[in-house]
Protein backbone atom coordinates (compact mmCIF):
# COMPACT_ATOMS: atom_id res chain seq x y z
CA UNK A 1 0.00 0.00 0.00
CA UNK A 2 2.94 2.02 0.85
CA UNK A 3 4.33 1.64 -2.74
CA UNK A 4 0.78 2.78 -4.18
CA UNK A 5 0.43 5.67 -2.18
CA UNK A 6 3.78 6.77 -3.46
CA UNK A 7 2.93 6.23 -6.83
CA UNK A 8 0.49 8.21 -6.72
CA UNK A 9 1.88 11.32 -6.11
CA UNK A 10 3.81 10.78 -9.87
CA UNK A 11 5.07 8.21 -11.69
CA UNK A 12 8.36 6.95 -10.61
CA UNK A 13 11.43 4.21 -11.06
CA UNK A 14 11.43 1.71 -8.89
CA UNK A 15 14.54 3.20 -7.89
CA UNK A 16 13.15 6.19 -6.98
CA UNK A 17 9.98 4.59 -4.84
CA UNK A 18 13.23 2.45 -2.97
CA UNK A 19 14.31 5.63 -2.14
CA UNK A 20 11.41 7.56 -0.77
CA UNK A 21 10.57 4.60 1.04
CA UNK A 22 13.73 4.08 2.98
CA UNK A 23 13.56 7.56 4.04
CA UNK A 24 9.69 7.83 5.06
CA UNK A 25 8.85 4.36 6.35
CA UNK A 26 12.58 2.11 6.44
CA UNK A 27 13.04 3.05 9.85
CA UNK A 28 16.81 1.73 8.99
CA UNK A 29 15.87 -1.39 7.23
CA UNK A 30 16.80 -0.31 3.89
CA UNK A 31 14.38 -2.34 1.29
CA UNK A 32 16.24 -5.10 -0.65
CA UNK A 33 15.86 -4.10 -4.41
CA UNK A 34 14.26 -7.63 -5.00
CA UNK A 35 11.61 -6.87 -3.03
CA UNK A 36 10.85 -3.51 -4.42
CA UNK A 37 10.22 -5.71 -7.79
CA UNK A 38 8.63 -8.17 -6.86
CA UNK A 39 5.92 -5.79 -5.13
CA UNK A 40 5.99 -3.77 -8.07
CA UNK A 41 5.15 -6.50 -10.62
CA UNK A 42 2.60 -8.01 -8.37
CA UNK A 43 0.92 -4.83 -7.94
CA UNK A 44 1.36 -4.69 -11.76
CA UNK A 45 -0.21 -8.14 -11.97
CA UNK A 46 -3.29 -7.03 -9.89
CA UNK A 47 -3.70 -4.34 -12.70
CA UNK A 48 -2.73 -1.32 -10.20
CA UNK A 49 0.18 0.00 -11.71
CA UNK A 50 1.37 -0.28 -15.43
CA UNK A 51 4.63 0.16 -16.64
CA UNK A 52 4.55 3.37 -18.92
CA UNK A 53 7.44 3.12 -20.78
CA UNK A 54 10.39 1.18 -21.30
CA UNK A 55 13.55 3.44 -22.09
CA UNK A 56 16.33 1.75 -24.58
CA UNK A 57 19.15 -0.30 -22.76
CA UNK A 58 15.91 -1.83 -20.65
CA UNK A 59 17.65 -3.00 -17.50
CA UNK A 60 14.94 -3.30 -14.58
CA UNK A 61 15.51 0.63 -13.89
CA UNK A 62 14.28 1.76 -16.88
CA UNK A 63 10.63 0.76 -16.09
CA UNK A 64 8.74 4.14 -15.07
CA UNK A 65 5.56 2.70 -13.11
CA UNK A 66 2.15 4.72 -13.25
CA UNK A 67 -0.77 4.04 -10.82
CA UNK A 68 -4.05 2.72 -12.58
CA UNK A 69 -7.24 4.22 -11.46
CA UNK A 70 -7.77 0.83 -9.99
CA UNK A 71 -4.90 1.34 -7.66
CA UNK A 72 -5.93 5.10 -6.66
CA UNK A 73 -9.18 4.06 -5.78
CA UNK A 74 -7.45 1.53 -3.54
CA UNK A 75 -4.80 4.13 -2.08
CA UNK A 76 -8.22 6.60 -1.47
CA UNK A 77 -10.15 4.12 0.30
CA UNK A 78 -6.99 3.04 2.27
CA UNK A 79 -6.73 6.90 3.68
CA UNK A 80 -9.85 7.39 4.01
CA UNK A 81 -10.24 4.51 6.96
CA UNK A 82 -9.36 5.01 10.18
CA UNK A 83 -7.25 1.61 11.38
CA UNK A 84 -9.20 -1.09 13.78
CA UNK A 85 -7.77 -0.12 17.01
CA UNK A 86 -5.74 -2.59 18.61
CA UNK A 87 -1.87 -2.43 20.20
CA UNK A 88 0.64 -1.76 18.26
CA UNK A 89 -0.45 -0.01 15.20
CA UNK A 90 1.86 3.18 14.93
CA UNK A 91 4.05 1.92 11.99
CA UNK A 92 0.43 1.79 10.06
CA UNK A 93 -0.85 5.11 11.56
CA UNK A 94 2.23 6.77 11.07
CA UNK A 95 2.33 5.42 6.72
CA UNK A 96 -1.29 7.09 6.75
CA UNK A 97 -0.40 10.22 8.04
CA UNK A 98 2.89 10.54 5.81
CA UNK A 99 0.64 9.41 3.16
CA UNK A 100 -2.04 11.89 3.68
CA UNK A 101 0.42 14.64 3.62
CA UNK A 102 2.94 13.95 0.50
CA UNK A 103 -0.80 13.46 -1.10
CA UNK A 104 -1.83 16.60 -0.23
CA UNK A 105 -4.84 15.32 1.91
CA UNK A 106 -6.01 16.73 5.43
CA UNK A 107 -3.54 14.19 7.46
CA UNK A 108 -5.87 16.29 9.94
CA UNK A 109 -9.12 14.58 9.24
CA UNK A 110 -7.45 11.14 9.11
CA UNK A 111 -6.29 11.98 12.55
CA UNK A 112 -9.69 13.20 13.79
CA UNK A 113 -11.15 9.56 12.26
CA UNK A 114 -8.87 7.62 13.76
CA UNK A 115 -9.37 9.21 17.31
CA UNK A 116 -12.56 8.62 17.14
CA UNK A 117 -12.19 5.05 16.34
CA UNK A 118 -9.79 4.62 18.68
CA UNK A 119 -12.73 6.46 21.70
CA UNK A 120 -15.25 4.12 20.26
CA UNK A 121 -12.99 1.45 20.71
CA UNK A 122 -11.98 2.66 24.97
CA UNK A 123 -15.03 2.96 25.58
CA UNK A 124 -16.24 -0.80 23.93
CA UNK A 125 -13.30 -1.60 26.84
CA UNK A 126 -14.63 0.33 29.36
CA UNK A 127 -17.60 -0.99 29.40
CA UNK A 128 -16.26 -4.63 29.44
CA UNK A 129 -14.37 -3.30 32.19
CA UNK A 130 -17.70 -2.51 34.24
CA UNK A 131 -19.52 -5.33 33.75
CA UNK A 132 -16.92 -8.48 34.00
CA UNK A 133 -14.83 -9.83 36.44
CA UNK A 134 -11.25 -9.48 37.47
CA UNK A 135 -9.31 -10.91 34.56
CA UNK A 136 -11.71 -9.28 31.84
CA UNK A 137 -10.87 -6.01 33.61
CA UNK A 138 -6.96 -6.36 33.57
CA UNK A 139 -7.41 -7.66 30.03
CA UNK A 140 -8.80 -4.60 28.81
CA UNK A 141 -7.00 -2.27 30.61
CA UNK A 142 -3.80 -3.67 28.51
CA UNK A 143 -5.46 -2.50 25.96
CA UNK A 144 -7.25 0.49 27.29
CA UNK A 145 -3.31 1.63 28.41
CA UNK A 146 -1.83 0.56 24.58
CA UNK A 147 -4.64 2.82 23.02
CA UNK A 148 -3.74 5.75 25.12
CA UNK A 149 -0.40 5.31 23.88
CA UNK A 150 -1.60 5.70 20.56
CA UNK A 151 -4.17 8.91 21.36
CA UNK A 152 -1.40 10.47 23.01
CA UNK A 153 1.04 9.99 20.11
CA UNK A 154 -2.29 11.07 17.61
CA UNK A 155 -2.52 14.31 19.56
CA UNK A 156 1.39 15.12 19.78
CA UNK A 157 1.18 14.21 15.96
CA UNK A 158 -1.73 16.44 15.05
CA UNK A 159 0.23 19.39 16.77
CA UNK A 160 2.92 18.45 14.68
CA UNK A 161 1.40 18.44 11.11
CA UNK A 162 3.16 21.47 9.70
CA UNK A 163 6.81 21.04 10.73
CA UNK A 164 6.00 17.27 9.50
CA UNK A 165 4.27 18.42 6.10
CA UNK A 166 7.36 20.54 5.49
CA UNK A 167 9.95 17.50 6.30
CA UNK A 168 7.66 15.46 3.45
CA UNK A 169 6.74 18.22 1.12
CA UNK A 170 9.83 20.10 0.30
CA UNK B 1 -29.18 13.56 14.48
CA UNK B 2 -30.01 16.72 12.68
CA UNK B 3 -27.84 19.14 14.16
CA UNK B 4 -29.23 22.20 12.44
CA UNK B 5 -32.56 22.07 13.14
CA UNK B 6 -31.68 24.29 16.41
CA UNK B 7 -35.40 25.84 16.10
CA UNK B 8 -36.65 23.90 19.31
CA UNK B 9 -35.18 21.88 22.19
CA UNK B 10 -36.67 18.33 20.86
CA UNK B 11 -35.66 17.45 17.52
CA UNK B 12 -35.76 14.13 15.83
CA UNK B 13 -33.25 11.15 15.65
CA UNK B 14 -32.14 9.28 13.04
CA UNK B 15 -34.67 6.09 13.76
CA UNK B 16 -37.24 8.89 14.42
CA UNK B 17 -37.43 9.08 18.52
CA UNK B 18 -37.36 12.57 19.94
CA UNK B 19 -34.54 13.44 21.87
CA UNK B 20 -34.52 15.56 24.33
CA UNK B 21 -31.52 17.95 24.02
CA UNK B 22 -30.55 19.02 28.23
CA UNK B 23 -28.20 21.92 27.38
CA UNK B 24 -26.74 23.45 24.27
CA UNK B 25 -23.99 25.84 23.27
CA UNK B 26 -24.90 27.94 20.15
CA UNK B 27 -22.42 29.85 18.61
CA UNK B 28 -20.98 31.04 21.83
CA UNK B 29 -18.39 33.26 21.97
CA UNK B 30 -16.58 34.81 24.86
CA UNK B 31 -12.97 36.70 25.54
CA UNK B 32 -10.73 37.40 28.53
CA UNK B 33 -10.11 41.13 27.67
CA UNK B 34 -8.33 40.61 24.56
CA UNK B 35 -7.88 36.92 24.61
CA UNK B 36 -10.01 35.25 22.59
CA UNK B 37 -10.99 32.07 24.47
CA UNK B 38 -14.27 30.79 22.43
CA UNK B 39 -14.64 32.03 18.67
CA UNK B 40 -18.47 30.23 17.78
CA UNK B 41 -18.29 27.19 19.91
CA UNK B 42 -21.66 25.26 19.51
CA UNK B 43 -22.36 21.55 21.52
CA UNK B 44 -25.97 20.08 22.99
CA UNK B 45 -25.77 17.05 25.62
CA UNK B 46 -28.89 15.27 25.28
CA UNK B 47 -31.11 14.20 28.78
CA UNK B 48 -29.48 11.64 30.90
CA UNK B 49 -26.08 11.80 28.50
CA UNK B 50 -22.60 11.74 29.49
CA UNK B 51 -20.00 14.44 27.41
CA UNK B 52 -16.62 14.64 27.53
CA UNK B 53 -14.89 17.76 26.17
CA UNK B 54 -11.63 16.85 24.99
CA UNK B 55 -9.12 19.14 23.58
CA UNK B 56 -5.62 20.53 23.96
CA UNK B 57 -4.54 22.54 26.76
CA UNK B 58 -5.78 26.31 26.57
CA UNK B 59 -8.77 25.59 23.59
CA UNK B 60 -11.11 26.82 25.60
CA UNK B 61 -12.70 23.37 27.47
CA UNK B 62 -12.92 25.10 30.96
CA UNK B 63 -14.42 28.76 29.50
CA UNK B 64 -16.87 26.55 27.86
CA UNK B 65 -18.32 24.55 30.91
CA UNK B 66 -18.42 27.75 33.01
CA UNK B 67 -20.71 29.25 29.86
CA UNK B 68 -22.56 26.04 29.58
CA UNK B 69 -22.92 25.99 33.85
CA UNK B 70 -23.61 29.75 33.84
CA UNK B 71 -20.99 31.24 35.25
CA UNK B 72 -19.86 33.27 32.92
CA UNK B 73 -22.15 34.95 29.89
CA UNK B 74 -21.11 35.03 26.98
CA UNK B 75 -20.28 37.73 24.74
CA UNK B 76 -22.34 36.53 21.44
CA UNK B 77 -24.21 33.44 21.13
CA UNK B 78 -26.63 31.66 23.17
CA UNK B 79 -27.07 29.12 26.38
CA UNK B 80 -30.23 26.84 26.30
CA UNK B 81 -30.97 24.89 29.06
CA UNK B 82 -34.29 23.18 28.08
CA UNK B 83 -36.71 25.68 26.80
CA UNK B 84 -34.94 28.29 29.20
CA UNK B 85 -32.12 30.93 27.77
CA UNK B 86 -29.68 31.06 30.39
CA UNK B 87 -27.55 33.82 29.08
CA UNK B 88 -30.09 36.18 29.17
CA UNK B 89 -30.81 35.96 32.55
CA UNK B 90 -29.58 38.31 35.86
CA UNK B 91 -26.34 37.20 37.64
CA UNK B 92 -29.12 36.27 40.62
CA UNK B 93 -31.31 34.25 38.69
CA UNK B 94 -28.28 31.98 37.51
CA UNK B 95 -27.13 31.83 40.63
CA UNK B 96 -30.15 30.62 41.89
CA UNK B 97 -30.59 28.41 38.71
CA UNK B 98 -26.55 26.86 39.57
CA UNK B 99 -28.14 26.34 43.14
CA UNK B 100 -30.99 24.56 42.51
CA UNK B 101 -30.19 22.60 39.37
CA UNK B 102 -26.60 21.98 38.91
CA UNK B 103 -24.10 20.22 40.42
CA UNK B 104 -20.01 21.06 40.46
CA UNK B 105 -16.98 18.84 40.64
CA UNK B 106 -13.59 20.63 39.74
CA UNK B 107 -10.15 19.09 39.68
CA UNK B 108 -9.50 20.26 43.04
CA UNK B 109 -12.24 19.21 45.39
CA UNK B 110 -12.58 22.81 46.81
CA UNK B 111 -14.68 21.42 49.73
CA UNK B 112 -15.18 24.30 52.63
CA UNK B 113 -12.50 23.48 55.15
CA UNK B 114 -14.33 24.94 57.75
CA UNK B 115 -17.30 22.62 57.29
CA UNK B 116 -16.97 18.71 58.44
CA UNK B 117 -17.03 16.48 55.29
CA UNK B 118 -20.36 15.60 56.45
CA UNK B 119 -22.02 19.20 56.13
CA UNK B 120 -19.89 19.60 53.10
CA UNK B 121 -22.33 17.11 51.55
CA UNK B 122 -25.23 18.35 52.94
CA UNK B 123 -24.26 22.06 52.21
CA UNK B 124 -26.32 22.11 49.20
CA UNK B 125 -29.32 20.92 50.37
CA UNK B 126 -29.04 23.24 53.56
CA UNK B 127 -28.48 26.17 50.79
CA UNK B 128 -31.54 25.10 49.22
CA UNK B 129 -33.87 25.65 52.67
CA UNK B 130 -33.53 21.63 53.69
CA UNK B 131 -33.79 21.79 57.26
CA UNK B 132 -30.49 20.39 58.80
CA UNK B 133 -31.88 17.45 60.26
CA UNK B 134 -32.82 15.52 57.36
CA UNK B 135 -30.10 17.08 55.17
CA UNK B 136 -27.62 15.57 57.43
CA UNK B 137 -28.99 12.33 57.29
CA UNK B 138 -29.59 12.50 53.23
CA UNK B 139 -25.56 13.27 53.20
CA UNK B 140 -24.83 10.54 55.31
CA UNK B 141 -26.24 8.05 52.71
CA UNK B 142 -23.56 9.27 50.32
CA UNK B 143 -20.87 8.39 52.51
CA UNK B 144 -21.74 4.64 52.39
CA UNK B 145 -22.46 4.61 48.74
CA UNK B 146 -19.52 6.83 47.81
CA UNK B 147 -17.03 4.19 50.00
CA UNK B 148 -16.53 6.73 52.76
CA UNK B 149 -18.26 5.91 55.38
CA UNK B 150 -16.28 6.46 59.06
CA UNK B 151 -15.09 10.08 57.40
CA UNK B 152 -18.08 11.75 57.86
CA UNK B 153 -16.49 14.32 60.47
CA UNK B 154 -13.13 14.78 58.80
CA UNK B 155 -12.41 17.93 57.64
CA UNK B 156 -10.93 18.57 53.91
CA UNK B 157 -7.59 18.87 55.97
CA UNK B 158 -7.90 15.42 56.78
CA UNK B 159 -8.95 13.35 53.60
CA UNK B 160 -6.64 11.79 50.88
CA UNK B 161 -7.05 13.59 47.46
CA UNK B 162 -8.89 10.63 46.37
CA UNK B 163 -11.57 10.87 49.21
CA UNK B 164 -11.91 14.69 49.09
CA UNK B 165 -13.15 14.21 45.28
CA UNK B 166 -15.82 11.53 46.46
CA UNK B 167 -16.95 13.83 48.79
CA UNK B 168 -17.01 16.48 46.91
CA UNK B 169 -19.33 14.33 44.01
CA UNK B 170 -20.90 13.31 46.86
CA UNK B 171 -21.73 17.28 47.18
CA UNK B 172 -22.09 17.88 43.87
CA UNK B 173 -24.98 14.77 43.24
CA UNK B 174 -26.83 15.11 46.61
CA UNK B 175 -29.73 17.45 45.46
CA UNK B 176 -30.08 15.11 42.77
CA UNK B 177 -28.97 18.06 40.36
CA UNK B 178 -30.25 17.76 36.43
CA UNK B 179 -27.03 18.80 35.51
CA UNK B 180 -24.15 17.74 36.51
CA UNK B 181 -20.49 20.32 35.75
CA UNK B 182 -17.26 17.98 36.30
CA UNK B 183 -13.75 19.80 34.93
CA UNK B 184 -11.31 17.41 35.24
CA UNK B 185 -12.60 15.78 38.13
CA UNK B 186 -9.50 12.93 38.24
CA UNK B 187 -6.65 15.18 36.71
CA UNK B 188 -5.48 15.37 40.65
CA UNK B 189 -5.81 11.68 41.46
CA UNK B 190 -3.51 8.41 40.24
CA UNK B 191 -4.76 6.33 37.79
CA UNK B 192 -6.49 4.07 40.01
CA UNK B 193 -7.86 6.18 41.98
CA UNK B 194 -9.11 7.67 39.22
CA UNK B 195 -10.77 4.93 37.88
CA UNK B 196 -12.66 4.74 40.96
CA UNK B 197 -14.13 8.53 41.46
CA UNK B 198 -15.76 7.80 37.37
CA UNK B 199 -17.15 4.71 38.16
CA UNK B 200 -19.15 6.20 40.99
CA UNK B 201 -19.65 9.57 39.12
CA UNK B 202 -21.41 7.08 36.03
CA UNK B 203 -23.01 4.96 38.37
CA UNK B 204 -24.18 7.75 40.55
CA UNK B 205 -25.14 9.77 37.65
CA UNK B 206 -26.78 6.98 35.59
CA UNK B 207 -29.12 6.05 38.97
CA UNK B 208 -30.46 9.26 39.07
CA UNK B 209 -30.44 10.55 35.94
CA UNK B 210 -28.16 13.60 36.11
CA UNK B 211 -27.06 14.59 32.76
CA UNK B 212 -23.11 15.05 33.17
CA UNK B 213 -20.67 17.47 30.93
CA UNK B 214 -16.86 16.32 31.56
CA UNK B 215 -14.31 18.05 30.71
CA UNK B 216 -10.62 15.90 30.43
CA UNK B 217 -7.81 15.57 28.75
CA UNK B 218 -6.97 11.95 29.39
CA UNK B 219 -8.62 9.53 26.96
CA UNK B 220 -9.62 6.58 29.86
CA UNK B 221 -11.62 9.37 31.85
CA UNK B 222 -13.30 10.35 28.65
CA UNK B 223 -13.95 6.93 27.30
CA UNK B 224 -16.60 6.32 30.42
CA UNK B 225 -18.71 8.72 28.26
CA UNK B 226 -21.41 8.38 25.84
CA UNK B 227 -19.69 10.23 23.08
CA UNK B 228 -16.79 13.20 23.03
CA UNK B 229 -16.66 16.50 22.05
CA UNK B 230 -13.30 18.08 20.78
CA UNK B 231 -12.54 21.59 21.29
CA UNK B 232 -9.72 23.41 18.99
CA UNK B 233 -8.92 27.11 19.13
CA UNK B 234 -12.16 27.91 20.75
CA UNK B 235 -14.35 25.74 18.57
CA UNK B 236 -16.15 22.53 18.86
CA UNK B 237 -15.91 19.65 16.74
CA UNK B 238 -18.00 16.87 17.08
CA UNK B 239 -17.16 14.06 14.89
CA UNK B 240 -19.97 11.71 13.50
CA UNK B 241 -19.55 8.49 13.33
CA UNK B 242 -17.15 6.51 11.41
CA UNK B 243 -17.92 5.77 7.79
CA UNK B 244 -17.83 1.95 7.07
N1 LIG C 1 -9.08 34.01 34.02
C1 LIG C 1 -8.49 34.14 32.85
N2 LIG C 1 -7.90 35.29 32.47
C2 LIG C 1 -7.31 35.44 31.26
N3 LIG C 1 -7.24 34.50 30.33
C3 LIG C 1 -7.80 33.31 30.62
C4 LIG C 1 -8.45 33.06 31.88
N4 LIG C 1 -8.90 31.79 31.88
C5 LIG C 1 -8.56 31.28 30.68
N5 LIG C 1 -7.90 32.18 29.91
C6 LIG C 1 -7.40 31.96 28.54
O1 LIG C 1 -8.48 31.50 27.73
C7 LIG C 1 -8.06 30.44 26.88
C8 LIG C 1 -8.89 29.19 27.15
O2 LIG C 1 -8.66 28.77 28.47
P1 LIG C 1 -9.37 27.54 29.15
O3 LIG C 1 -9.07 27.58 30.60
O4 LIG C 1 -10.80 27.50 28.75
O5 LIG C 1 -8.62 26.32 28.45
P2 LIG C 1 -8.70 24.76 28.73
O6 LIG C 1 -9.01 24.11 27.44
O7 LIG C 1 -9.59 24.49 29.88
O8 LIG C 1 -7.18 24.42 29.12
P3 LIG C 1 -6.59 23.35 30.19
O9 LIG C 1 -6.68 22.00 29.53
O10 LIG C 1 -5.17 23.79 30.32
O11 LIG C 1 -7.38 23.47 31.44
C9 LIG C 1 -6.57 30.28 27.12
O12 LIG C 1 -5.89 31.01 26.14
C10 LIG C 1 -6.35 30.89 28.49
O13 LIG C 1 -5.07 31.42 28.58
MG1 LIG D 1 -9.30 23.78 31.87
Amino acid sequence: MTFLGLLERHPSHGYDLKRDYDVFFGRGKPLPFGQVYSTLSRLARDGKVVISEVEPGAGPDRKRYVITDLGATEVEQWLTQPVEPEPNLQSVLFSKVVLSLMLDRSAEDYLDLQRRAHLERMRELTAVKRAGGLVDLLLADHSLYHLEADLRWIEMTAARLDALKKAVRP
Amino acid sequence: MDRDDRSTARRPEKGGAAVTVALEARDVEYSFGSTPALRGASVAVEAGEILAIMGPSGSGKSTLLHCLAGILVPSAGQIHLGETRLDTMTETQRSVLRRQRFGFVFQFGQLVPELTAAENVALPLLLNGVRRAPAMREADGWFERLDLGGLQSRRSGELSGGQAQRVALARALVAKPEMLFADEPTGALDSLTGEHVMDLLVDAARGQGTTVILVTHEARVAAYADREAIVRDGRVTVLDRIPS
